[in-house]
């Protein structure tokens, strides 16, 4: 049994059709898993159905053996689950200092000694923790979002396309931030458009197509596979 | 000692009366710029909010003075604030329960909520009616100058007089503690950072665990306290008529928009702005320029760029300039 589960989740957006079907995921601390896909193919949403932002409408969702399927986002939150949206994802009128206090919000003890980790984490943000963060650079933002996220002390990080929009350079320094995050014992889940470089640093991967479980293996395993190569890795 | 002459009447006819009715323009506007900022909607409620809390400090400075109690030189109106503070605090909170959180929690789009809240000021207006009705009422005592235009003159030989209202004063004292309380609360504690956090991003706030309820009580208690400190000042300085706060929103929200809304240092910079503009282009300047230039330039017509019947054209133009060149106001800086 894996650490964090998604078990046959089928979900929509309102009354709508079911956008994903009977789609199971699932991490380990420790563990960088990439969710991939074509467009449309219900990545998103199936993230956001492991964070309670959907209800499902048949499936469950297990951390740590404990059954959370009925619980809110908010208490996921205090469960232990952060989630770094695509967008909007910082406080963009707020310092970096303060968007992580937020982040630390539901936190009780000290909250400098957190601070400090993360700024161990990401030294820039070290050096910025008094700017507003809407003046900061793509990259920057992104260390900052990622912050924020990790100031619950998650055992869940959830990404969803940490890259996107950001230069090939900023994206390896985003890949290598997030190992970072997973050595310290995270269970680490991301929704990518750059399939390759994503597989290239996760331990896992799966591949949904119309909201279904099409292959899963490990990363090396997806991008040797041909079928995945040849559909969705561009040969 | 003209020039000195000369400054001592602007002092006496411009700063001093712009610098207390911006400081009452800045309390109005910060209230306005926390509302869109955390609730997302105009509120054209906000005269008669002010006007609503005021009513409640003159009907009890009425109540103080008639069993005997008063602040001696200071006016009773600032020992009812507390209590009038309260009062405006509850009835905003049973409207927001009534009505406001209805079109909230329906996500309705922001013209809903300012068209409900122009709903809002019709009733307020009648509520104030029916409880004090519509008439003028003067409900300062205590000492009503700390500096008398005579005895300036006499101190200091000057032709011109230097008067100082104690309701100018206690204005700008006021407002001084008011606002830097209300800036260290939003930029130096928990709670107020999560305000700002809320206005800024509500999506993530909701994610990193801040409670929406808790955000939108606090915005309304801070708005009860400014509302109230910003219409009893009001009230004191030129007496309460409880309609006049209705006319007020103009400069008010202009103030609020120049300052960039959303902004609430921008709001309180903006109050100043819109109130120097309103009385430096609104003043007969003839008799400075009688002082500063020889007698043979001695201007024979006013002076007067505009009357002062024309003071809310001001604002209005003040509104519509920064609309058309710097639509999110003149002031940067952290937004709520």
């Amino acid at each position: 049994m894996a650490f964090f589960e998604g078990n046959n989740m089928t979900a929509g957006y309102g009354t709508g059709p079911d956008i994903i079907n009977s789609c199971s995921i699932n991490v380990n601390r420790g563990e960088i898993v990439a969710i991939l896909g074509p467009n449309g193919a219900g990545k998103s949403t199936a993230m956001k159905a492991m964070l309670g932002l959907l209800k499902l409408k048949s499936g469950s969702i297990l951390i740590d053996g404990k059954d959370i399927t009925s619980l809110s986002p908010q208490d996921r939150v205090k469960s232990g689950i952060s989630f770094v949206p695509q967008t909007r994802n910082v406080f963009a009128d707020l310092t970096v200092r303060e968007n992580l206090e937020i982040g630390a919000f539901l936190r009780t003890d000290d909250v400098d000694k957190v601070i400090d980790e993360i700024y161990e984490l990401f030294p820039i943000l070290n050096e910025k923790k008094s700017q507003v963060v809407g003046e900061l650079s793509g990259g920057q933002r992104q260390q900052v979002a990622l912050g924020r996220a990790l100031m619950i002390r998650p055992s869940v990080l959830m990404l969803d396309e940490p890259t996107a929009g950001v230069s090939p350079i900023v994206m390896n320094e985003l890949f290598h931030h997030i190992i970072k995050v997973k050595n310290t014992n995270v269970a680490v889940i991301m929704v990518e458009q750059n399939a390759k470089q994503a597989l290239s640093i996760s331990d896992r991967g799966y591949v949904l197509v119309t909201g279904q479980n099409k292959f899963e293996g490990s990363g090396n395993e997806l991008l040797q596979d041909p079928e995945v190569r040849r559909s969705f890795l561009g040969g | 000692m003209d020039i000195l002459n000369a400054i001592v009447l602007l002092l006496n006819y411009t700063i001093i009366p712009a610098l207390s009715y911006g400081s009452q323009l800045a309390l109005g506007a910060i209230f306005v710029t926390l509302i869109y900022g955390v609730l997302r909607f105009a509120n054209f409620a906000t005269g008669d909010m002010m006007s609503f809390g005021t009513m409640f400090a003159v009907l009890l400075t009425f109540y103080f003075q008639s069993i005997g109690i008063s602040l001696g030189v200071l006016p009773t109106a600032l020992l009812t604030i507390p209590f009038a503070i309260i009062m405006m605090i509850l009835y905003m909170l049973s409207i927001d329960k009534f009505v406001f959180s209805y079109y909230r929690v329906k996500k309705s789009p922001p013209v809903v909520l300012a068209m409900v809240s122009v709903g809002v000021m019709f009733v307020t207006q009648a509520i104030i009616r029916i409880i004090i009705g519509p008439f003028d009422r003067r409900f300062l005592d205590g000492e009503k100058f700390i500096l008398k235009a005579n005895e300036f003159k006499e101190i200091t030989g000057l032709n011109e007089g230097l008067t100082i209202k104690s309701t100018q004063a206690i204005t700008i004292v006021v407002t001084i503690i008011v606002v830097s309380i209300m800036f260290w609360f939003l930029n130096k504690t928990k709670t107020g950072t999560s305000m700002r956090a809320y206005s800024d991003n509500e999506d993530l706030a909701l994610l990193s665990g801040i409670d929406p309820k808790k955000v939108v009580l606090l915005t309304w208690i801070i708005a009860g306290i400014l509302a109230t400190v910003g219409g009893v000042l009001y009230g004191l300085d030129k007496s309460y008529k409880p309609f006049v706060y209705f006319n007020n929103m103009l400069p008010i929200f202009a103030a609020a928009i120049v300052g960039g809304i959303g902004n609430p240092l921008g709001a309180f910079l903006g109050g100043y702005v819109v109130a120097f503009g309103e009385i430096l282009i609104t003043y007969a300047y003839k008799k400075f320029f009688t002082y500063i230039l020889p007698s043979s330039l001695e201007p024979n017509s006013l002076m007067q760029l505009l009357s002062t019947d024309y003071k809310f054209a001001v604002s209005f133009s003040i509104l519509v300039i920064v609309l058309l060149f710097r639509p999110s106001g003149i002031f940067k800086g952290l937004r709520i």
